[in-house]
């Protein structure tokens, strides 16, 4: 069986930020990811990041994955392995993976899962019918692959994964119809709302989806009003002449590694669903296992890289490595998380946090 | 179902790469995956549901959901939205369970 010193699993930037700095104080490092190439989610990300210059604000996605990938790349004491989906963790670290149809195994003395999230949908009638979409399959299809996901779409949830496909979306030269949003107020940037309302974009709080119309693929929706216990009202319903539904109604973490290891996972709503309970170096309840990004509570890019930061640190001092300066390093970095998690937008993932035993 | 124009992406021109779907023949483009030059031809519906038949399509695009599930090559539950495509790929839609051979 394969050996390595540190595994870690998803190359996303929170992954991608760990492995910097474990590879930076000289740790060996094998970075896992399922896709053909590194990057994760940022693959798609042709917008530009908010935040501050430590995390590239002002610079796209794309760019921001490109600065990132350059670091790590051709470091001597880095292995990556692509096409490998992980499908299998015990306690002693014993990660099994498989590339085609080939099973693997490798041991680690330290493992940072970094695997990310999986998209959210909501119960409606035909709410599986193809041209249902997740947001950030639609961005995947028109970002990587050049692929217009159809003609006229119905945008739901105004989150800035909402906002953001939306204007994405025209971008590509593809109609939006109308965005939906089941609460009463937008929940992403006014900013992104101000640019696509500009555009011309419909955007109507207080509703939902009732039906998905079509036979073998979405022709229209049925959206209706909610009232405020977010029951729909009869009798307010209106046809949306579409071919796609969008859902941007939010993302779960991806834990299912760590409950089969037996890590312990909370439900904590505010960081959307299952996450493992972690302490402040992003520890997990098995020793050297560590989780950060999506995967440890639902926040931006940004906020990943400032995890996989904190994360590849903790490892490093774990594994025994001398680590320069770590404590003012740690302090630096949980400002910098702390700026960015300020402010109204950052209320739900403090209480997220807080509930997690994170924050005080 | 090409964008053709992007104010930020700029989309080379790419070989065209043949592969036929249910016996008919499609193009598509190098970079694609199987799902992605689908639905660029303007296919949607790429498998069904087990019991009920009902018609499943492409969802999640990074190989979460199994939405996409396809018979490619003969080999049944095949992640068609991170499948490379390939020249000359036979692909088809799943009825039902796959089987190991």
């Amino acid at each position: 069986m394969k050996t390595t010193e540190c595994l870690i699993v998803g190359a996303g930037p929170a992954g991608m930020r760990a492995a910097k700095r474990l590879l930076d104080v000289g740790a060996e490092v094998t970075l896992i990811d399922r896709s053909d190439m590194l990057g994760g989610q940022l693959t798609k990300q042709t917008h530009m990041f908010f935040g501050s210059e430590k995390q590239h604000a002002s610079k796209r996605g794309i760019d921001i994955m490109q600065l990132m990938i350059d670091e790590i790349t051709n470091h001597p004491k880095l292995t990556v392995i692509n096409n490998a989906t992980v499908v299998a963790m015990y306690k002693d670290r014993v990660v099994g993976y498989v590339i085609g149809e080939q099973y693997h195994r490798i041991q680690a003395k330290a493992i940072v899962l970094a695997a990310g999230a999986s998209e959210k949908a909501i119960p409606f009638e035909n709410n599986d019918l193809p041209g249902v979409y997740a947001a950030g399959a639609v961005q995947t299809l028109m970002n990587v692959y050049g692929v217009k996901p159809g003609h006229k779409v119905l945008m739901v949830g105004s989150g800035n994964i909402g906002l953001i496909v939306t204007y994405q979306l025209l971008q590509a030269d593809v109609e939006v119809v109308k965005l939906i949003e089941a609460a009463d107020s937008i929940g992403g940037y006014l900013v992104h709302a101000s640019k696509i309302k500009r555009l011309g974009v419909d955007i109507e709080t207080n509703m939902s989806v009732k039906r998905a119309i079509g036979k073998d693929e979405v022709e229209a929706a049925e959206i209706w009003r909610l009232d405020e216990a977010w029951q729909g009202i009869e009798g307010t319903e209106e046809i949306i002449d579409c071919d796609v539904i969008c859902m941007a109604v939010g993302l779960a973490p991806l834990t299912e590694l760590l409950q089969q290891m037996g890590a312990k996972i909370m439900y904590v709503r505010e960081l959307g669903g299952n996450v493992p309970i972690i302490d402040k170096d992003h520890r997990t309840s098995i020793e050297r296992v560590y989780a950060c990004g999506d995967m440890a509570g639902i926040e931006e890019a940004s906020s990943a890289m400032m995890t996989g930061e904190i994360t590849g640190l903790s490892a490093a001092l774990d594994l025994g490595h001398a680590v320069e300066n770590y404590d003012q390093e740690v302090a630096r970095l949980r400002q910098e998380l702390a700026n960015l998690r300020d402010g109204p937008h950052g209320e739900k993932i403090r209480q997220g946090l807080k509930k997690l035993g994170v924050l005080s | 179902m090409r964008i053709k124009e992007h104010p930020i992406l700029g989309f080379k021109p790419r070989e065209t790469i043949k592969f036929t779907f249910d016996g008919k023949t499609y193009q598509g483009l190098a970079g694609d995956t199987v799902a992605s030059a689908l639905h660029a031809a303007g296919v949607r519906k790429l498998s069904e549901s087990i019991h009920r038949k009902r018609p499943r399509g492409f969802y999640c695009a990074i190989g979460n959901c199994a939405s996409c599930n396809m018979i490619v090559n003969g080999a049944p539950n095949v992640r068609t939205c991170i499948t490379p495509l390939e020249e000359g790929m036979d692909v088809r839609m799943q009825h039902g369970k796959g089987r190991v051979e």
